[in-house]
């Protein structure tokens, strides 16, 4: 146990260091969701949409961050350590896959967090957004069970990108818009009907946004998808299968790895 | 039980010499690619003893790295055998994975943001290791490869050389049992090669009972390292031996360099008896050939045909075999 906490802090220190060591990176990354936040903002000002909606803009805005980091930073993330020799140092340690990815992801989810502070802070004070929640427990444990289940899922994808065999960046890219618009990211996910909306629930991210944005702000309520705890309950059980699923999908990109010798070897 | 395991495993060793580093026993791997099916090893057997520095000498794409790959876990042998440290590469790799290291040449691995320091750092706790106990062994290591002065530069900001001597540090920080250096000094100048090899051979010597297993292409380094050569070619063992006893393979011979002008066509040169191998090397003006001859009268016949043929001999040279005859010999092609 104490030599998987050593990788886990060991994977995680490039993060938590890369998150205050670049302070240029600290401004691009809170500067330009800002922008993509305000052009959403300014859209329902122009269409005099009731006021909780901005602020369904900025809690949208703050857990893409979250989505951007699992995508670009999990699951992406074998492939670039592959193209740089640190996957086979990783695959050759005494230390398991598994502590790697959590480092990873502690690390993702410490650098994004940063981050998104300053989002959530700068959005609400720019935008005059007030936010009554109504639950802070509950918030909060929502805030940490979509993490943890779309972190899991980054985990899985980090292994099904690699066994794809395909360029990380293009799947990556692939997943990014879709989600985007799938999750309702910004604007409430029940607006795409009930057939649409629950086929999305699959994504952590829209279980989540709703769960948020409910007990953020009490008068969206008409717009919620289902209550917080049901939203808890499906999130919980999402987690649990993306991680079984990463764990399955680690343990078989290691077994083809090996016998097949295509995760390292550029030529196959 | 895992100290009680680790106790038991030294007790062992300590009394059973007989247990080789590695013994690898007719290993075989099939790759199948886009194009077709690749047979990287084909039947390979070796031992290496503990204490020694073992090279593997071969062309590039001649099955070094694969065997390396195997050997420290990362790929399966398609058919045989392979045992490192006495476990079974294919059944026992967390037994194998505590004791051994690998740093290749040319190797990029790291984070271009983290400073040295932290990098070998960061790569030590995926063995283990107590912090302070790292950080105390990154400042040694470093004073002996000699690169102190940039312990907190950004690793982005480093030359190929220190980026290596870095990377070598993090192979050894781990004490390893047996070290996997794959073409450790490719590509670096002659300086930090030098300083490189000069700290495995010291490392070796302060730590006796330790094993390097060590891939190159480069003949002189394989000669001046390694206490045993296999050469390896397409995948299979062609000798095994100290340096000195494979050099007297072609100790009766004559290797000779030969430099013409302009550059001709040698293919005849195969059809002189006594003419073992030649390589060709394309030079300015004209050609510099390497030759091994069994008879001495050989060589008067192939200066006659070089002159029929309109070419100058600008150089000829009676050289002492080196290994790179040696495996001209066994396998008619050179080793670069």
């Amino acid at each position: 146990m104490r030599n998987f906490l050593r990788a886990v802090k060991g994977r995680a220190y490039p993060r938590v260091i890369g998150a205050l060591r670049e302070p240029t990176w600290m401004f691009w990354d809170t500067f330009l969701p800002l922008l993509s936040i305000s052009a959403y903002v300014f859209v329902y000002r122009a269409l005099h949409a009731p006021k909780e909606f901005e602020g369904f803009v900025i809690i949208g805005g703050i857990m893409t961050a979250y989505w951007l980091s699992v995508l670009w930073g999990m699951a992406s993330q074998f492939y670039w350590e592959k193209e740089t020799g640190n996957l086979q140092q990783y695959l050759m340690a005494p230390a398991s896959l598994e502590s790697i990815l959590a480092g990873m992801a502690l690390g993702g989810m410490f650098a994004t967090t940063v981050r998104v502070v300053a989002i959530l802070i700068l959005g609400t004070l720019i935008f005059q957004v007030n936010m009554t929640v109504s639950n802070p427990l509950l918030l909060l444990i929502i805030f940490i069970v979509t993490l943890f289940a779309l972190y899991s899922m980054g985990m899985m994808f980090a292994s099904l990108f690699l066994l794809w065999g395909r360029e990380a960046w293009v799947m990556s890219s692939l997943f990014q818009e879709p989600i985007y618009f799938l999750s309702g990211q910004n604007f409430p996910v029940k607006a795409l009907g009930p057939i649409v909306a629950a086929i999305a629930s699959i994504i952590p991210l829209t279980l989540g946004l709703d769960a948020m944005r409910q007990l953020v702000f009490p008068q969206s309520l008409p717009w919620a998808l289902m209550s917080p705890w049901l939203e808890l309950i499906f999130l919980s059980i999402l987690s649990m299968a993306f991680l079984i699923l990463a764990i399955v999908f680690l343990r078989k990109m290691e077994w083809i790895g090996k016998t097949r010798g295509t995760i390292l070897t550029r030529w196959l | 039980m895992e100290k009680f395991e680790r106790i038991l495993i030294n007790i062992l060793n300590a009394f059973t010499h007989f247990v080789h580093a590695i013994e690898v026993r007719d290993i075989w791997r099939i790759f199948k690619g886009k194009d077709g099916i690749v047979e990287a090893l084909k039947g390979v057997n070796l031992y290496v003893k503990k204490g020694e520095i073992f090279g593997l000498l071969g062309p590039n794409g001649a099955g070094k790295t694969t065997l390396i790959r195997i050997l420290t876990t990362l790929l399966l042998p398609t058919k045989g055998e392979a045992y490192v440290l006495g476990y079974d590469v294919t059944k026992e790799e967390n037994k194998i994975r505590p004791h051994i290291n690998m740093v290749s040449g040319g190797e990029y691995s790291g984070y271009g943001l983290l400073t040295v320091q932290e990098n070998i750092w960061m790569f030590s706790q995926l063995y283990g290791m107590p912090s302070d106990e790292a950080k105390e062994k990154i400042k040694n290591l470093a004073k002996e490869l000699g690169f102190e002065n940039i312990l907190k530069k950004k690793v982005r900001t480093l030359s190929t050389g220190q980026r290596q001597k870095m990377n070598i540090a993090r192979g050894f920080i781990t004490d390893p049992q047996i070290i996997f250096l794959d073409e450790p000094t490719l590509g670096l100048d002659v300086e930090v090669a030098r300083d490189i090899r000069n700290f495995i051979k010291k490392w070796l010597m302060d730590n006796p009972d330790r094993t390097v297993f060590l891939t190159t292409h480069y003949m002189h380094e394989a000669e001046m390292m390694c206490d045993r050569i296999a050469i390896i070619n397409y995948g299979k063992i062609v000798a095994i031996d100290t340096p000195e006893n494979l050099k007297k393979m072609v100790g009766k011979e004559y290797a000779l360099i030969i430099k013409i002008q302009p550059k001709i066509d040698m293919e005849w040169i195969r059809e002189i008896d006594g003419v073992i191998n030649y390589i060709p090397k394309e030079i300015e003006g004209g050609l510099k050939i390497r030759m091994i001859a069994s008879r001495e009268e050989a060589i008067g016949e192939v200066m006659e045909g070089i002159l029929k043929r309109n070419a100058k001999i600008v150089y000829l040279n009676k050289e002492e075999p080196t290994l790179e005859d040696v495996f001209l010999k066994l396998t008619g092609r050179g080793l670069e």
